[in-house]
């Protein structure tokens, strides 16, 4: 299936398609609220000013860009393997239990601990990609069907071993908060922002490097954009399935304790997984907005981040709910899934 | 292995399993037939929006955001079933036309946008996700829970053998009526040849571009009316999240059915019962409390995972399946 995945010079062009695609569905997304009563131009306003409007703001809505940068791997390194992983969201849960394990419950000495248990989070979460890489390898699963069964099961599996094995004695509502020797420096009073950012930025930089500067990530891309060429080159096809799903979980992983050991105040994760549910789905528009390229994807999470943070003041002034925001998400993902469109605008404006 | 044996051992397994479960859990208490209640309940939703994708599939298009349309359809469905004089047939119909409507977009931009269908079926999902909890607070002021009253449920039918739902009938009689449509009309040889051969059915006078819109059409009307017969046919109340993965397990159904709409309803049972199982379990008192309800709500996504491991890679699909086409 043909896919996206064009990143070539000129910047501006794509840069400019990709804004006029947001705005598009920033449009939509107004049209969608008129029915009900509700006043697009104050709900952006408000989104707008919740977004940037202060540096508390801008530091938050880095805070929100966080696991979202890490949730758009595992869909951009797939497509770039050929690949739709869209197994982030259980992945990330997996990650979200691995760090409340080693964070809460591992008293480590100070720097190994938080060391622990981020590896421990990214671990869990190659493990959960695992199975769908292999069932894709042996059996020729489709990985759309296999991950979000994993999804599910990841769901059921998280809740069960937070609420069994990880609760906080008295609070059934969360589970064990991660020690102190186990979080990331908070960066100010005021905003959620930790250093979990630069964790997060620098694992996509050397995914990036990685696929674009070894040998193994150009066989992946090779695999991905021509299948043919890459089997004629004997590259090996399951080892590239392997090797994308595996740096996808481990990328979505990293998401999930990012907001664990990152992310005050909750420092622990929700019974319910209040505090991590979608970040892995929201990962997939992050992706595409940013062309399935690793740094794309850091700057469209900074993006998102302000839209889903933005949206809370939305939410408070204009009354609309904060999940719009992601309503908006799936209406730029299904224009971005249409480059024919762009073809038609631009052979009108050519005339 | 052949492949029909290999089919053959598939189903012979699913069989095992049930049976195996049934007598675990009338061990434990649960009564046969209330699990054929749950398991054709939860099996209806499955086979209408399997069957409709059957015959979408068969044109060359996929629709990846059935799992969207079964969740928006839901709370149209109960919207509708709400209106003064309306009620659950009513919003069985709301839905159909609203999941109608949702395969049209999805079929023109993915027909004359020569859209990425996997992208833009995933885009419809995600849209749900955030549209949903939107149209919760606005229809009802409710944060994504809504408990209709009982009397706009779709009536079942009472039955010596338990009651059913006339949804699901209609659910078995329409996986029928795509067979024949199907292997027996013009039309279905033409909705193969366009899925098949887009550039043989051209030149011979059929219009792809819309055989494949009524395709996509028809498809998401089918899944709509599962959709709204989520919470007017089993249910009896719609949460935000009710679709769970059931517009996956769907496309599982025609992945194991290799798009017959026959099999599909076979898969779309089997797949159905897991759910349903889960469904009874979860209410039965002396069972709820010994089967911890984490490992059971896994049950469906489970059975589904190993049944088509088992019987994937040997089926055939129309060649252009999930390719746009362009004229020469």
């Amino acid at each position: 299936m043909a896919v996206p995945a064009r990143v070539r010079l000129p910047l501006l062009r794509p840069l400019i398609e990709q804004l006029a695609t947001i705005i598009f569905g920033l449009v939509v997304g107004a049209l969608l609220m008129l029915p009900f009563g509700f006043s697009p131009l104050r709900a952006y306003r408000s989104l707008l000013a919740g977004a940037f409007g202060t540096i508390p703001d801008l530091l938050e809505t880095l805070a929100f860009a966080t696991p979202l940068m890490l949730t758009a791997l595992p869909f951009s390194v797939g497509v770039r393997g050929g690949l739709f992983n869209i197994g982030a969201e259980g992945q990330m849960y997996l990650g979200a239990i691995g760090a409340t394990m080693v964070a809460g419950l591992l008293p480590l000495p100070a720097g190994v601990h938080l060391a622990a248990a981020t590896a421990a989070a990214m671990l869990f979460g190659a493990a959960w990609a695992l199975v769908p890489a292999l069932l894709k390898i042996w059996r020729g699963v489709h990985e759309v069907i296999s991950t979000i069964m994993f999804n599910w099961m990841a769901f059921w599996l998280s809740t069960y071993l937070a609420v069994n094995f990880l609760g906080e004695p008295g609070r059934a509502e969360r589970t064990v908060p991660a020690l102190l020797t186990a979080r990331y420096p908070v960066f100010t009073e005021d905003s959620t922002l930790t250093a979990a950012i630069f964790v997060a930025v620098a694992l996509c930089v050397v995914v990036y490097f990685y696929l674009w500067g070894t040998r193994a990530g150009y066989e992946i891309r090779l695999a991905g954009e021509n299948p043919e060429a890459a089997r004629y080159a004997g590259v090996h096809a399951g080892k590239a399935i392997l090797i994308t799903f595996l740096i996808g979980g481990m990328a979505a992983g990293l998401a999930g304790a990012s907001q664990i050991i990152g992310r005050p105040p909750a420092w622990s994760l929700y019974a319910t997984l209040g505090n991590v549910v979608t970040l892995g789905f929201d990962g997939i528009g992050v992706a595409l907005v940013g062309r399935n390229h690793p740094v794309g994807g850091v700057l469209a999470a900074i993006l998102f981040g302000a839209l889903a943070h933005g949206g809370r003041l939305m939410e408070y002034e204009a009354g609309v709910l904060s999940e719009m925001v992601r309503a908006i998400n799936g209406l730029i993902v299904i224009t971005l899934a249409a480059p024919e469109i762009w073809k038609l605008v631009r052979r009108r404006s050519a005339r | 292995m052949t492949p029909t044996l290999r089919h053959l051992l598939a189903y012979l397994l699913g069989a095992g399993l049930i049976a195996g479960f049934v007598y675990a859990l009338s061990v434990l208490g649960l009564n046969p037939i209330s699990l054929l209640e749950a398991g054709l309940l939860a099996m209806t939703p499955l086979a209408l929006a399997a069957v409709g994708e059957c015959l979408n599939e068969k044109a060359g298009v996929v629709n990846i955001g059935l799992e969207g349309i079964l969740l928006i359809t839901a709370v149209v469905g109960v919207w509708m079933a709400e209106l003064p004089g309306f009620g659950g047939g009513m919003g069985i119909l709301g839905g159909a036309v609203a999941g109608g409507l949702l395969g049209f977009g999805l079929g023109a931009i993915s027909v004359y946008g020569k859209a990425d269908q996997i992208i833009a079926g995933i885009g419809l999902n995600v849209f749900a996700l955030g549209f949903v909890p939107f149209l919760f607070i606005s229809l009802w002021a409710t944060p994504g829970i809504r408990v209709f009253p009982a009397e706009l449920m779709v009536p079942r039918i009472l039955t010596p053998f338990g009651q059913f739902s006339p949804i699901t009938l209609l659910a078995i009689v329409l996986a029928v009526l795509a067979h024949l449509l199907l292997h027996r009309t013009v039309l279905g040889f033409r909705i193969q040849a366009v899925g098949e051969k887009p550039e043989a059915a051209d030149v011979a006078g059929v219009r792809v571009d819309r055989l494949r819109l009524l395709t996509s059409t028809l498809g998401g009307a089918l899944c709509g009316a599962g959709g709204a017969f989520l919470p007017l046919g089993w249910f009896g109340g719609v949460v935000k999240e009710i679709s769970a993965g059931r517009g996956f397990i769907a496309l599982a159904c025609v992945v194991f059915a290799g798009l017959e709409p026959l099999l599909a309803l076979g898969a779309a049972f089997l797949f159905g019962f897991a759910d349903g199982l889960a469904s009874a379990v979860a209410v039965t008192p002396g069972v709820k409390e010994r089967v911890p309800f984490y490992f059971v709500n896994m049950l469906p996504y489970a059975t589904t995972l190993v049944v088509v491991a088992l019987v994937i890679g040997r089926r055939r699909f129309p060649s252009t399946v999930g390719r746009p086409y362009a004229r020469e």
